[in-house]
């Protein structure tokens, strides 16, 4: 079981700046949990702390039961805001990449590739350099080298805060459904409300420098969900404008 | 297009740039015959001046005296084992020089305690005119083919180690966090995301290097060898052999625009996801 938790977590800059303030929060095994605020609210500094590429400067943050020194599986990955797959590598061999730590059979990583290349939409791509890409299609290849290492838990930081409207919710709908034959647990960092609500079981809604939490609003959805359909839900307007309160 | 610009087309109003275009093209076709022509017309030039003596032919042999010395030079097998020899001093001393210069600058770029320690060690050793320490060279190698060898390999190092630190330097920190996010192995961080993000850079330090390899190569064959292209200008000025000179000249500018063709095949062919 993953328990992802924080406690007093706190992060101050050399400059003095405080990113982060009294973060508590616990993440269940298979929540799928959005962390949401105005820019500079730290939110992802918080999951830089998660994800070890930074470190708390008080409290303590811990993913427990993600099986650290497993040779089979990363405890956690990361799809990043901005381009992130290496243009020197083709599309498969940047899937490949995360695979690089871990001593898994040739073949079962093919596999796994070619599974993940399958459900983004890309097999026909897989030989591609990424400037031959959309910018969609860039983060499909992000989001697939996360989920083809299949860890426990994933760490997206604005995975679709660099594209247009209409690929975005394209792309929520899209990890909606690879999601859910998995229900790994995820924390996903964003600034849009609606994709928030969406795609969530809870959003945590910090406030503006220092960066504390607010609010946490549970989201009570049946799942499987469409991120499109949902948004003709009244409920949905009323999470909406809740958080917009919240935000205000 | 709005109607005003519509109408114009009608008009026949922007059809300006059509009309321009043939004599465009008519300059870019006469551009490239020039060039190909330029070195041709200096070279009967230069022929017509040694003929009617304006130019002493002691100093400054006729062209049509430098091929005929070619082909002297050519046939006596010379020529090619000339040219193989101070290629192959060159080869190896890039090679020598090349891949411990990428592999500091890697590590150079990458650790900053290593930076720190490095940079002003480079800095103070770079400026020192490779040539001037030939003596050195030689003192510690001897005059065998080792002293070449390490002429060449020294200025080849110190100008893979700058670019390929350059060249890792501008890595952008996102590739570096995707890295340790993913857990990458070290000899792995090197191999597919350090030397690939650097490659550019290091492409355009292998080019400066090769023509400071020439450099040296012909350089250090003027004092310590008894072959190469560098051994014949040496020897052609001692003896007054001034058309060999010339010859061993011209072979001296065709190995360097040989090797810059092929590198810069190589780079097209290493660098793939540059090209668009």
């Amino acid at each position: 079981m993953i328990r992802i938790q924080a406690q007093d977590v706190g992060k101050i800059y050399p400059t003095g700046t405080v990113a982060l303030e009294h973060i508590e929060l616990a993440i269940e095994d298979g929540e799928f949990v959005s962390v949401l605020g105005p820019s500079g609210c730290g939110k992802s500094t918080l999951l830089r702390i998660m994800a070890s590429l930074d470190h708390a400067t008080s409290g303590k943050l811990e993913i427990i039961g993600a099986g650290n020194s497993a040779k089979d599986a990363l405890p956690f990955a990361v799809v990043f805001q901005e381009v992130s797959i290496y243009p020197w590598m083709k599309v498969r061999e940047n899937i490949e990449f995360g695979f690089d730590s871990l001593s898994l059979p040739r073949s079962e990583v093919r596999r796994r590739v070619d599974q993940q290349l399958e459900l983004v939409g890309l097999s026909k791509f897989a030989d591609a350099y990424p400037h031959q890409l959309s910018g969609g299609m860039k983060q499909r290849v992000a989001v697939a080298r996360a989920f083809a290492v299949d860890p426990p838990v994933l760490l997206m930081d604005e995975p679709f805060g660099a594209l247009d409207e209409q690929t975005r919710v394209g792309l929520a709908g899209e990890l909606m459904q690879i999601w859910e034959r998995s229900r790994k647990t995820v924390v996903f960092v964003t600034h849009g409300i609606e994709e928030a609500v969406s795609l969530s079981d809870r959003v945590i809604v910090l406030s503006k420098s220092p960066g504390r939490i607010k609010e946490i609003i549970p989201i009570d959805f049946p799942r499987p969900r469409d991120p499109v359909a949902l948004r003709g839900e009244p409920k949905f307007g009323e999470y909406v404008v809740k958080i917009w309160n919240l935000l205000r | 297009m709005n109607e005003a610009a519509e109408a114009a087309a009608e008009q026949g109003l922007v059809a300006l740039p059509g009309r321009q275009l043939p004599r465009a093209r008519g300059f870019e076709a006469n551009e490239r015959w020039l060039r190909f022509a330029a070195p041709f017309i200096v070279l009967a030039l230069w022929e017509l001046i040694v003929r009617v003596h304006l130019l002493d032919q002691r100093f400054f042999p006729a062209p049509s005296m430098i091929v005929e010395d070619f082909i002297a030079y050519a046939q006596s097998g010379q020529l090619v084992s000339d040219t193989l020899t101070t290629l192959s001093r060159i080869l190896i001393g890039f090679v020598i020089g090349a891949v411990p210069g990428t592999i500091l600058g890697l590590v150079m770029g990458i650790n900053k305690w290593f930076r720190a320690f490095l940079d002003p060690i480079v800095s103070i050793l770079y400026p020192i005119p490779k040539i001037a320490i030939l003596p050195l060279v030689l003192l510690i190698f001897g005059i065998g083919e080792a002293s070449k060898y390490s002429l060449v390999a020294i200025g080849v190092f110190f100008l893979m180690v700058i670019n390929t630190e350059a060249g890792v330097r501008q890595i952008e920190n996102i590739y570096l966090d995707v890295a340790r996010a993913y857990r990458i192995r070290p000899l792995s961080f090197y191999r597919r995301v350090l030397l690939p993000g650097a490659l550019p850079n290091v492409f355009a330090g292998i080019k400066l290097s090769i023509g400071v390899g020439i450099i040296l190569g012909v350089a250090a064959e003027f004092t310590a060898a008894k072959s190469g292209l560098g051994f014949t200008i040496w020897n052609g000025w001692q003896t007054l052999q001034v058309e060999r000179m010339y010859v061993a000249l011209v072979m001296v500018s065709l190995l360097g625009f040989v090797l810059t063709t092929i590198l810069d095949e190589a780079e097209k062919l290493f660098i793939p996801w540059i090209r668009n």
